[in-house]
């Protein structure tokens, strides 16, 4: 039985990954809703949209080549394995010890790679567009984010984010500037790499200012309900990084039952919270103009640098 | 409130300290600036009375309540007051792009960590990490009068500036005397009080507050 432990651990993981990500979105829309005023379409809206996209037809454009009906199936399945790493509830992942933070950056960018590839693929304009959009701000967040986690990886001195977790709840708690300035530049990142507002708005297909959604504009049936849901989860790994690198108290450390009810229960009440700060963030501000994005990224890559050198000026 | 816990939370303000530079580097509206600078001067007083707790040295309980007093309410009243009176409300023009005087700026921070590096070793006071944060506010406040054009960021600048000096002299040594700061604080004041009168000067004469605007004022060949 003993060494069926990790594949059992694993499953549950990924599980977690697959049912949660539409939840937290279902959280976030509806306190979205409440904010503006408006009645919401309740907590498991996202699942009801996958179902229903899941049972249409797909369409496809007349010029659509491989790369068109292979990039759902690809982003679906490396946001899936990048769910795999992060320890959400459990610290000792089996895959964990296999990847590192670094790992689950180039995940991302394949992800990106490719839904990018797809969306010039059908040759319209729009997608060209969101495209060289979703580029330009993947080139200037992947370097911010890797600075505000090599910061915390500094402190932890590993790169692995199980380890850095692990440290960061053994060691005794610290005021630490430089951790204060890299959970800033990830908010920033974090922001503009799931596409909420202030960077893209996830809610619209009708303006021209959409960036992640021109992109997957031509998508139907199940290829959308996928690409959807590979977002959804994007969103809740977002989230999870964040956790596990900044505040990971409470993932359980041993695999019994009670670390692991403790650890969902700490896990949904996180998840509360954040949803209700990143609500906040997208009511209180308006979307900003394409050509601000890069002063928005170049200060989340400033205040990651700054981590960086407090950490080595005051600590 | 422990020894080693007042060095984190200095070292908190220290940090404090640059990103508002920073942010002072980097903001385009007038008003924003303002209060960068008032929330600066917040955090250095904060930081002063934290050593001056550690230190026992009791006459930076008076500094710090100089700085709270002068540069949290009365100065950024002053501007205020003066941005009213000239209606300057548009947006900073810069002669450096953002990203670029950020990069600038982080360049200068790590100059001034390598330069403060002897001093550290050498010194045995709690605040003695937090020098190179203070040189590497004097150096941005110096970018800033720089990298700036108008009239009263360049004060602002230049307010700055006189911040990291002020912090420099508590993480390097303690403070001043007290008669030495109650002199500089004074200056200060008049220092804004005088750059008022030459706002409404350079406005009567230039119509403008833009500082180059004044590489018209040469001898007639």
């Amino acid at each position: 039985m003993i060494e069926f432990y990790p594949f059992i651990i694993e499953a549950i993981q990924i599980v977690i990954v697959l049912l949660f990500a539409p939840l937290f979105v279902g959280w976030v829309r509806m306190l979205k809703c409440w904010f503006q005023g408006r009645t919401s379409a309740g907590l498991f809206q996202p699942y009801r949209d996958i179902l229903k996209l899941f049972h249409k037809d797909v369409i496809l454009a007349e010029n659509a080549s491989w790369i068109f009906r292979f990039t759902p199936y690809l982003v679906f399945g490396v946001t899936v394995l990048a769910g795999g790493i992060i320890p959400i509830i459990f610290l000792n992942l089996p895959f964990a010890t296999v990847a590192d933070v670094i790992a689950i950056a180039a995940l991302f960018a394949i992800v990106r790679f490719f839904t990018a590839l797809a969306g010039m693929d059908i040759g319209t304009a729009f997608g060209g567009m969101g495209s060289s959009r979703e580029m330009m701000i993947g080139s200037l967040a992947e370097p911010a984010m890797l600075m505000a986690i090599f910061t915390v990886s500094l402190i932890s001195q590993t790169t692995s984010l199980s380890n850095m977790a692990d440290v960061l709840i053994h060691k005794e708690f610290i005021l630490r500037p430089s951790m204060a300035f890299a959970l800033l530049a990830f908010v920033l990142i974090s922001i503009a790499e799931t596409g909420r507002i202030p960077v893209d708005n996830p809610a619209t297909h009708l303006e021209l200012t959409m960036i992640h959604e021109a992109m997957i504009l031509e998508y139907s049936g199940r290829h959308l309900a996928l690409i959807e849901w590979a977002g959804m989860i994007k969103l809740f790994l977002f989230t999870t990084i964040g956790i596990a690198s900044f505040f990971p108290w409470g993932i359980s450390t041993s695999v019994n039952l009670i670390n692991i009810s403790a650890g969902i229960i700490f896990l949904i009440l996180k998840m509360g919270f954040l949803g209700i700060g990143l609500i906040l963030i997208e009511t209180g501000l308006a979307k900003m103009r394409i050509f601000r994005v890069p002063e928005f990224l170049g200060s989340a890559f400033l205040l990651s640098t700054l981590g960086m050198l407090s950490y080595f000026i005051l600590e | 409130m422990s020894i080693n816990l007042a060095a984190q939370v200095n070292s908190i303000m220290a940090a404090l300290i640059l990103l508002t530079s920073f942010g002072l580097l980097v903001q385009r509206r007038m008003y924003g600036l303002l209060h960068l600078f008032a929330w600066q001067g917040l955090f250095l007083s904060v930081s002063t009375a934290i050593v001056g707790y550690v230190s026992g040295a009791h006459h930076l309980y008076i500094s710090s309540i100089l700085t709270l007093t002068l540069k949290v309410v009365l100065i950024p009243y002053i501007l205020h007051f003066l941005m009213r009176q000239l209606h300057i409300h548009k947006e900073v023009e810069q002669l450096v792009n953002v990203p670029t005087t950020m990069l600038i700026g982080i360049a200068l921070v790590i100059f001034s960590y390598y330069l403060t590096a002897p001093i550290r070793e050498l010194s045995t006071l709690v605040t003695r990490s937090t020098l190179a944060v203070a040189l590497a506010t004097v150096m941005l406040g110096l970018l800033m009068m720089i990298t700036r054009r108008h009239a009263v960021t360049q004060i602002i600048g230049f307010l700055a500036l006189e911040n990291g000096l002020f912090f420099a002299a508590t993480s390097a040594t303690y403070g001043m005397p007290l008669v030495v700061e109650l002199g500089v604080a004074l200056d200060i004041l008049i220092a804004a009080f005088i750059f008022g009168i030459f706002f409404f000067q350079i406005r009567t004469t230039f119509d403008s507050l833009d500082v180059e605007q004044m590489t018209q004022l040469k001898e007639e060949d």
